[in-house]
């Protein structure tokens, strides 16, 4: 099983030489730790800026250098700043090559839901319908299931939706699962976790086809 | 030239009244209009409607004007972090309304710009589109969204000029340049307020023509909400 930084380890296998990469809040942050050092890859963070750093040195921070998570960062060689309207002109025109973000809910058919808990959490949607109504490579980091100890992994989603049939993967502290048209598709396991223990753990249709094999973290 | 500069945030708010609407630049706490802000509680108008992207936090930005319970209506696209809003927002004193953050983006844009509307692909089959016209597109469903209206739009520059062009400095930018313009009249209050001729034309963001008033700005704080820093 996975933890956070194992999440983002495996995700960050998927970032490819000269992506640009739109980062989500929590664990998707964390991706950027991980990215192989031999490739380029530029990080877009959707209040305005290409080229994204990594945190300043303290004493270094700067309040008009910031994070869509809100967080002090840094710009690299060859970054530039821009406003809300082109920051979503590169994320609607399709320009963004890969989208990680967080979820508390996705179904099989690829909906999505993370902004809204009904009558008891309402933080907003920020960028995320935007990123989703539009990015083509779509993966989404999060836990397998709820603090309840219920799968995340739907049939169908309860909570109001932030997008309609866009997500292309999932990973999870168990799996690599990719969204079919026939239903989720499991890919690879966890190290020590069982095809049996992801199927428990996955209320919507898992399709499990021959040997699954376990997740390469190096 | 035209000259734009008013002598202090007392005259840059002249007009401001109960139950207008206002939009205020700003991404998190980064580039909002500290000084109108302030002179908005002084003022304490009421019943007012703030397109924002954010609502500040607890005890700073637009905070302060819910602390105060000046606003009736927010419309913004992500107000965690602020314990007051959500309070008021459960039980029903205030109205909110959820946009996704590109398409705030573009109803100010397109307010500025002249268009009547949008169409965006964001909050397709979701409660967002409820009620919303939607309209197909070469295979692709999208929701026809409104250009805001509003009455003053307050925005935040790093460095203007007495003719109203400004220059915005790092993730500062954000919704600022897209909200001049785009009410009927823009308030632009800059860090560093200089003579003309003193800033290239090929860097700036903002001609003055989008620009009512201007002034210099006095006590920034420009608080850090996330402060995350690395070891040497």
């Amino acid at each position: 099983m996975l933890d956070k930084n194992g999440i983002a380890k495996r995700i960050a296998k998927e970032v490819k030489d000269g992506y640009y990469v739109n980062l989500g809040i929590g664990i998707p942050t964390l991706v950027a730790n991980y990215v192989r050092d031999d490739i380029e890859v530029e990080f877009q963070s959707e209040n305005g800026i290409l080229g994204m750093g990594p945190f300043p040195f303290a004493g270094e921070e700067d309040a008009d250098l910031i994070n869509a998570g809100k967080q002090t960062i840094t710009a690299l060689p060859g970054a530039s700043f821009f406003d809300s309207a082109m920051s979503f002109g590169m994320i609607r025109g399709q320009h963004v090559d890969l989208t990680i973000l967080g979820a508390m809910e996705v179904a099989e058919n690829g909906d999505i839901a993370n902004w809204k808990i009904p009558g008891k959490m309402v933080k907003g949607m920020g960028g995320a319908m935007d990123l989703v109504a539009s990015a083509e490579n779509i993966i989404v980091a999060m836990m397998h299931t709820n603090r309840e100890g219920e799968s995340k992994l739907l049939k169908r989603c309860t909570l109001p939706l932030t997008g309609v049939g866009c997500v292309s993967k999932i990973v999870t502290e168990l799996a690599v699962i990719e969204v079919t048209d026939k239903g989720f598709k499991l890919l690879e396991r966890a190290p020590g976790v069982s095809v049996e223990q992801i199927q428990k753990a996955t209320e919507g249709t898992l399709i499990v086809e021959g040997e699954i094999p376990e997740m390469q973290l190096d | 030239m035209i000259k734009k500069t008013v002598s202090n945030v007392q005259e840059a708010l002249e007009g401001v009244h109960d139950g207008m609407t206002f939009m205020l630049g700003g991404f998190g706490l980064s580039g909002i209009p500290e000084n109108a802000i302030s002179q908005l509680v002084k003022l304490n108008v009421k019943d007012l409607t703030c397109i924002s992207n954010n609502a500040g936090v607890d005890d700073f930005g637009l905070g302060l004007l819910l602390h105060k319970k000046q606003i009736k209506k927010m419309i913004s696209s992500y107000v965690g972090e602020n314990a007051e809003f959500e309070r008021q927002m459960l039980s029903g004193e205030l109205d909110v309304e959820l946009t996704p953050q590109g398409t705030l983006a573009a109803k100010c844009q397109a307010a500025q710009q002249g268009f009547p509307a949008i169409y965006t692909p964001a909050g397709f089959g979701t409660e967002v589109a409820e009620g919303k016209e939607t309209r197909e597109f070469n295979g692709k469903m999208y929701v026809l969204e409104e250009a805001y209206k509003a009455d003053f739009a307050f925005v935040k520059a790093w460095k203007g000029d007495e003719a109203g062009n400004l220059i915005f400095k790092g993730t500062a930018r954000n919704f600022n340049p897209l909200m001049c313009g785009a009410a009927t009249i823009t308030v632009a209050e800059v860090e560093e307020l200089v003579k003309p001729g003193e800033l290239d034309p090929n860097h700036i963001h903002i001609p003055g023509i989008f620009v009512q008033r201007i002034f210099q700005g006095t006590n920034y704080e420009k608080r850090i909400e996330q402060r995350t820093v690395r070891e040497k």
